[in-house]
């Protein structure tokens, strides 16, 4: 076959333009399906909780406390003050922890003990939050001889860890390697490179890796059942048994009475909401860094 | 290749007087010795003596991955966060080697500044934040001290009168001539007997490679300058001595007008009469 005498001559007439429009078009109708598909499950979660919850919330189920089914039941006011304080200590742990453990994968990626920080990392997110509330009522509950709070925020605690860790390891990697160069040819200490430049620049993200954890220990119920124990009471001291929203929903939906499988919805509704809430302060606490 | 030549710097007779007043003053604030850069086993930079002289701008031509980068990160350690990267020979600061045991990297790098290809301002701070970076962060918190610092630097990079209305805005909002600028009065601020520059104008438009170009002629009277450039024109504008490497080795060095008028290696003038590189 004798080769075309000019790339011109074997270019069908007017191009291949008409068959590359049809498949933008269809191209387009899958991606709009499959965006769908992805969000439908999500609005369907959403919507509900939102709908079930919201004919259950009223301002006594948030202020009361728990009472029995014959007395209208009460509220969550409890759950909310132990969900709350349990995850703000796992936050503050937890958070630190990871914290430290991202920074130290990303900025002294030669380290020694790095092969072992991921793989533990890696281990503890993989493992099912059950096992970890386990390990806590092992180490913890056993010895002390009874549930609490600080045992429930210390098993929140191991679920936040390798969340944050990951988090802040991805987005330090994302702050370009020329910052450091930038601040290391000042001459300044490393230290001070990375606390003072590399940090408050991937600020945003750390603050969402942060608050991924958060939501993720906000949720979970099966860790408390052997640390925080659960309660029925008020109380604003960590150190006894304690209850968590997540709890209360789960106990609540599997009662036979109605009304507590409707308070559980009402459950679940405020602590998507302060999930939600969180979320929106982190994001305007660190509005300045995007 | 050949094995490195001792550097010597033989200034023509009958030069003009210009050039005579400049060659009674050398004196070598950096100087290498046998320096030699490796990546693992990959050679980057190898056997490498040449001085640069105090108060003067010293050019580092050659084409893409003969080493100049390389080499010039070697002169203030930066190759020390590549785990890899391996030094051999010294290198001489005011007589001192920078490789000795015992010398911190960190007061070196204070003592010898870089400005990078790319406009690296600190992606979070302000213009003046930027500028002043390197005082606060070694502990400056006086007031009076970092203004008047920032003026200083900021006016010496040319950049004073056009940002002094807006010293609080994002140093990412500066046009990349002016970020290049506001690196280059960054690394002035805190200073630095030396400053190394990176292809400093390989990003920029015409106007902004002047405007850079040319203050490198008024800094050179308060630092050393050392210069890698991908542009001869540029290099034979702005620099008093001019070095052309080749393959990880350093083929000749001296004098800008002679290196560019006289090459005596055949090397070096087929790349800066174009014919190569």
């Amino acid at each position: 076959m004798t080769p075309p005498s000019s790339i011109a001559s074997v270019i069908p007439k007017g191009g291949n333009l008409r068959i590359r429009r049809v498949w933008n078009s269809v191209m387009l109708v899958l991606l709009v399906l499959g965006s769908i598909v992805v969000v439908s499950p999500l609005i369907a979660v959403l919507g509900a909780v939102l709908v079930n919850g919201l004919a259950t919330i009223n301002w006594a189920f948030l202020t009361q406390e728990f009472r029995p089914v014959t007395e209208g039941g009460g509220g969550v006011w409890h759950a909310i003050v132990g969900t709350l304080l349990m995850n703000l200590l796992a936050l503050l742990i937890g958070g630190l922890l990871g914290f430290a453990g991202g920074v130290l994968l990303s900025e002294y990626p030669d380290h020694p003990i790095n092969p072992y920080l991921r793989t533990i990392s890696d281990l503890l997110n993989g493992l099912p939050a059950l096992l970890k509330g386990l390990v806590i009522y092992a180490i913890i509950v056993l010895p002390t001889g009874m549930f609490s709070g600080y045992a429930g925020a210390l098993a929140l605690a191991i679920i936040l860890t390798p969340i944050v860790l990951r988090a802040t390891e991805g987005v330090l990697q994302l702050v370009p390697w020329s910052v450091r160069e930038a601040g290391l040819a000042l001459g300044l200490p490393r230290w001070r490179v990375i606390i003072s430049l590399v940090i408050p620049a991937a600020t945003a993200g750390v603050v969402t890796g942060l608050m991924l954890g958060f939501a993720r220990a906000a949720g979970e119920a099966a860790p408390l059942y052997f640390t925080a124990g659960g309660s029925q009471f008020l109380n604003f001291n960590l150190g006894q048994q304690t209850e968590s929203l997540a709890l209360t929903i789960f106990k609540y939906a599997n009662e036979p009475s109605v009304l507590r499988q409707e308070q559980a919805w009402g459950a679940a509704l405020i602590l998507t909401i302060m999930v939600l809430i969180a979320s929106l302060l982190a994001r305007w606490a660190t509005r300045k860094y995007n | 290749m050949n094995e490195q030549k001792p550097y010597s710097v033989s200034l023509p007779t009958g030069q003009s007087e210009t050039k005579l007043t400049l060659a009674e003053g050398l004196r070598p604030r950096m100087e290498t010795r046998g320096l030699s850069v490796y990546y693992g086993k990959k050679m980057g930079v190898r056997n490498v003596s040449m001085p640069i002289y105090a108060n003067t701008v010293t050019a580092l031509i050659g084409p893409s991955g003969c080493g100049k980068t390389t080499f010039l990160r070697a002169l203030n350690r930066m190759h020390d966060l590549t785990p890899i990267a391996r030094i051999e020979g010294e290198a001489l600061l005011d007589g001192q080697n920078i490789y000795a045991p015992g010398v911190d990297a960190v007061e070196i790098r204070r003592k010898i500044g870089m400005v990078f290809q790319k406009p690296n301002p600190f992606p979070t701070l302000t213009i003046y934040d930027n500028v002043a970076a390197g005082l606060k962060l070694m502990g400056v918190r006086r007031r009076d001290v970092l203004d008047e610092a920032v003026e200083r630097s900021l006016t010496q990079a040319v950049l004073w009168d056009e940002v002094k209305d807006r010293l609080r805005a994002p140093g990412m909002s500066l046009s990349g001539g002016q970020q290049q600028r506001l690196c280059i009065a960054r690394a002035l601020t805190v200073q630095p007997e030396v400053l190394l520059m990176d292809e400093p104008t390989s990003a920029l438009d015409p106007i902004s490679t002047q405007s850079i170009e040319d203050l490198l002629t008024e800094l050179k009277k308060h630092v050393t300058i050392a210069i890698v450039t991908h542009n001869m024109q540029q290099a034979g504008r702005v620099s008093d001595f001019t070095g052309y490497f080749l393959l990880g080795d350093l083929i000749e060095f001296g004098p800008t007008n002679q290196l560019f008028t006289n090459p005596k290696d055949a090397h070096t003038e087929a790349y800066i009469t174009g014919r190569f590189g």
